[in-house]
């Protein structure tokens, strides 16, 4: 794995908290040139370290919700190419929206969205379960979401603080 | 019973016969005039806060609960649970060369503030004179005064980066002389000392005998250079009574956990006052501030790297716009000044609440020197941040059409 500079470092951190933030602001808040900063993040890009920038949605905000299962999955690997072929069979279907190899009682984890239940279940029954080397699956749907990628969505962003202290 | 406003009237003038002429005297405090008058409006952004934005790390938080479940509730000895004082002791010494008994020469108290209110009263004698550098923090010359002592202000300058100089120490100094306080990283300018700048200060507090209140609250909080405590000069931690509590440093301002370091008799005097006052800080404080200590230099950096990116940027945005603003190189607050713009700090900050939405605290507020300035905490979010300098931007640009 490459090893990043400091800048790089700072540039990725204040970019996690806010995706939105210009070059020019970045600069400011790190204290170094904005040629500087647009640099590290062009290399950042082009190292595929930054993939790309999402919005962190809370979906249960609005009415058009959508419903995520988390399966695990069983399979046989195959010769020569241990999990790899399977994997990427399962994470080419748009609905995949992540595939993790696991240590553990089973051997993928996938997640997996669609609009209601009978199309994730479609999923699983139609596409999943079919391919040879899938042993077994289970599917787990998710009720809530507390937190996600580190942020808490319950509504707690308030600042209590006195509008003005010593 | 049906009391008319006259008869109101009449009842708080009476009371007010009975109280103390010494506190009755003490005029209201300018934060807290600015307070009420900010309270009533709504949509503000605020630059007045002085604590931070964190809430206190959630492994301190976890400490003090698990201790309540087990029923940690007794009172701790006077001077405050002794794992407590040794674990200041070391982290003194660690991050600040300065060594202290934790069996003599420290006390865990209920916030600084009440540290500084115990080293003047075990002080002060009726008519000494307490010297104070300005604009500071706001209690120093109430509790002065409240104590009996006179207060007596040393003005500070821009220019000097609101630095104390030994001359203008020197030319306040006289027989009546006995108090020195110190508060830097300062509150509300941001100033901070070196080690070359404390030289000639302690020269002049050794000749004439002074002794000192270094309050180092903010001593966590310093950008691009390292805390000196006073303690740390030579031949002055016999005479330096040091201030600090985990407030500042650790998002904790709400457990009001604070200690105080001196000299043994100092601290035996101060223990006096403490223990038929207090009797000790409370124990689930010490918990949390045990496991602050022990285990929170981690987030207390990760915190402290913040500050240091919004301190930029308001010190740039203050530059875009116009207003001139020293580099503070410790605490959170900006102090840029509004001469320019012809208003006094009190009307500035007044119309910019009412008219731009944005609390700030008057320079005044913090004593001389303060006129002409505005305390501008930068303790919350970079998006609220930009937001008020952009307000600011945009009342400074209707003040020149006005004018």
């Amino acid at each position: 794995m490459k090893e990043l500079t400091e800048l790089k470092l700072k540039v990725l951190d204040l970019l996690n908290e806010d995706a939105r933030r210009s070059p020019q602001l970045l600069s400011t808040l790190i204290g170094v040139e904005e040629e500087a900063v647009k640099e590290a993040i062009a290399e950042l890009e082009a190292d595929h370290v930054i993939v790309k920038y999402a919005a962190v949605v809370n979906w249960s905000k609005i009415e058009e919700e959508t419903v995520t299962a988390l399966i695990e999955v069983q399979i046989t690997p195959e010769r020569g190419r241990g999990f790899e072929g399977i994997a990427e069979r399962i994470y080419l279907y748009p609905q995949v929206k992540s595939v993790y190899l696991m240590s553990g009682a089973y051997d993928l984890l996938v997640e997996v969205e669609g609009r209601n239940l009978r199309e994730v279940a479609n999923f699983v029954s139609e596409k999943l379960s079919p391919i040879d080397s899938v042993l077994s699956t289970k599917t787990n749907f998710i009720l809530k979401k507390y937190k996600q990628d580190g942020i808490i969505f319950e509504d707690r962003e308030e600042d209590n603080r006195l509008m003005v202290s010593p | 019973m049906i009391v008319n406003e006259d008869t109101k009237q009449q009842q708080v003038k009476s009371m007010n016969s009975y109280l103390a002429p010494l506190v009755r005297d003490i005029p209201p405090s300018g934060i807290r005039k600015f307070f009420d008058l900010a309270n009533g409006s709504k949509d503000i952004i605020t630059l007045g806060v002085g604590e931070p934005d964190f809430t206190t790390p959630w492994h301190v938080r976890e400490a003090c609960v698990y201790s309540l479940e087990r029923g940690v509730t007794a009172y701790t000895s006077n001077a405050g649970m002794i794992e407590l004082r040794e674990a200041i002791s070391q982290y003194l010494h660690e991050s600040f060369e300065v060594g202290y008994d934790p069996q003599n020469q420290i006390i865990v108290t209920v916030g600084g503030s009440e540290a500084i209110d115990l080293a003047l009263r075990a002080l002060i004698e009726p008519g000494d004179e307490i010297l104070i550098p300005e604009p500071c923090y706001v209690s120093y010359s109430p509790i002065t005064s409240i104590g009996g002592g006179v207060p007596v202000g040393i003005e500070t300058y821009a220019e000097d980066n609101f630095k104390l100089t030994a001359e203008a120490l020197e030319a306040q100094i006289t027989p009546k002389s006995k108090v020195l306080i110190l508060c830097y990283p300062s509150n509300p300018t941001g100033a901070t000392m070196t080690y070359e700048d404390w030289l000639p200060i302690a020269k002049v507090v050794e000749k004439h005998d002074l002794i000192v209140i270094s309050d180092e609250i903010y001593a966590e909080l310093t950008y691009n250079q390292k805390h000196v405590s006073f303690a740390a000069i030579p031949g002055m931690m016999d005479r330096t009574v040091l201030v600090s509590g985990f407030s500042k440093a650790f998002a904790m301002t709400g457990w009001r956990m604070g200690y105080v370091c001196a000299h043994p008799d100092i601290i035996a005097a101060m223990l006096k006052i403490h223990q038929y006052t207090v009797m000790c800080a409370p124990v689930m404080g010490q918990v949390a501030a045990l496991e602050a200590l022990k285990n929170g230099m981690g987030e207390k950096d990760r915190m402290v790297e913040s500050y240091n990116q919004r301190r930029r940027l308001i010190v740039q945005g203050f530059q875009d716009i116009g207003l001139q603003c020293h580099e503070p190189q410790g605490a959170f607050y900006a102090f840029p000044s509004i001469v320019s713009t012809g208003l006094s700090s009190d009307e500035f900050a007044q119309r910019l609440l009412l008219e731009a939405k944005v609390a700030a605290v008057p320079g005044t507020a913090f004593g001389a020197g303060g006129e002409g300035f505005l305390r501008c905490s930068y303790a919350t979010s970079v998006a609220q941040l930009t937001e008020a300098l952009d307000r600011i931007g945009a009342f400074l640009h209707k003040l020149k059409q006005e004018s």
